[in-house]
């Protein structure tokens, strides 16, 4: 008798029912990370590490320390629009919703140690250790590149990981590298990952 | 008892399954069931999946999203491609070959249909 029923998975229709939910939630699963795939905008790193090589070049000429944070600031600010537009054109050219799984996944992983950052920052400036901040900086950005990029593909981890190198560097480095590392990571990191990704990854 | 720790077995089974299964991925009762074949089965589903959110995707770039070996991939992409679910287009960058796949307007209906299928199941076992 019971071996009977076990050859006749139809007269169970809890074990059909999971594995139909199972089946669906597999297919929504996939899609999401083919999704969050091609939302790595590529070419919009490659934007942000050419910025990011002007604002080292401008925050070299500032007399003071605070002046060249400052441009930094800017510079962040310039390549989060250019972040956020060109992840919004590369979902809507997919077809893809932006703020669905994967984005919302990347920014649930990446706002955390930014706003982790932010707040450093302001202890850091209000203490007037400003030649701490490119560490602080690099450390916490590639944090969230790390976290944020933990399900896309490899190579955006990584990227995160060499952020993390370059912000341990300017913990024990001169205060007067600051900048060249911020331009390191910021610019070149951007640049060559960025090219990376838009040549192997489609954009 | 037998009978439940058996069904019990093949489900965890089946959801700890991951994509790089080969063919013998497809449930007992698929044909029971009257299931498309072709797409049930996990990597295929994964591969037909992937391509319905992107134009297309490169060999590599289905490979590295999926887990798959190169064979299990090149395998599962061409019985796809026999069944007229997906497109292959073969060229060269520089010296490296590449091919690229698209998902053709037969294997959108087809994982359109499997989808109406697995919410039919759960709505009638609902039901029932």
């Amino acid at each position: 008798m019971v071996p009977f029923k076990a050859h006749r998975p139809e007269r169970h229709p809890l074990a059909i029912d999971d594995r139909a939910r199972d089946n669906i939630r597999f297919i929504r699963e996939t899609m999401e990370r083919a999704g969050s795939f091609t939302a790595v905008p590529g070419w919009g790193g490659i934007a942000m590490g050419i910025t990011a090589v002007g604002a080292a070049v401008i925050a070299s000429r500032q007399t003071s320390a605070l002046g060249s944070l400052l441009t930094w600031v800017c510079e962040a600010a310039i390549a989060i629009a250019i972040a956020v537009w060109t992840t919004y054109t590369k979902a809507r050219e997919s077809g893809t919703a932006l703020f669905s799984g994967p984005g919302r996944r990347f920014v649930y992983g990446f706002a955390p140690p930014l706003l982790v950052g932010v707040l450093l920052t302001f202890l850091l400036l209000r203490i007037g250790v400003y030649h701490e901040v490119p560490g602080v900086w690099l450390l916490l950005y590639g944090t969230a590149v790390v976290t944020g990029g933990a399900f896309s593909i490899r190579v955006v981890p990584l990227m995160g990981l060499c952020f993390m190198v370059l912000g341990t560097v300017a913990l024990f480095c001169p205060a007067n590298w600051g900048n060249l590392l911020l331009g390191l990571g910021f610019g070149g990191l951007h640049l060559t990952f960025g090219a990376v990704i838009a040549r192997n990854y489609g954009g | 008892m037998g009978a439940k720790s058996g069904i019990a077995r093949f489900s965890r089974e089946e959801r700890t399954r991951r994509a790089a299964t080969n063919g013998a991925g497809v449930a007992p009762n698929a044909a029971a069931a009257n299931l498309d074949r072709v797409i049930h089965e996990r990597t295929r589903l994964a591969i037909v999946s992937a391509l319905a959110v992107n134009t297309s995707l490169t060999f590599n770039e289905l490979k590295e999203l999926l887990r798959v070996t190169d064979g299990n991939l090149s395998v599962h992409a061409r019985k796809l491609e026999e069944a007229g679910y997906i497109g292959c287009t073969k060229s060269f960058a520089g010296r490296i070959p590449k091919t690229e796949y698209r998902l053709l307007a037969m294997g959108r209906r087809a994982l359109e249909k499997y989808l109406d299928h697995m919410e039919a199941l759960i709505r009638a076992t609902r039901e029932g």
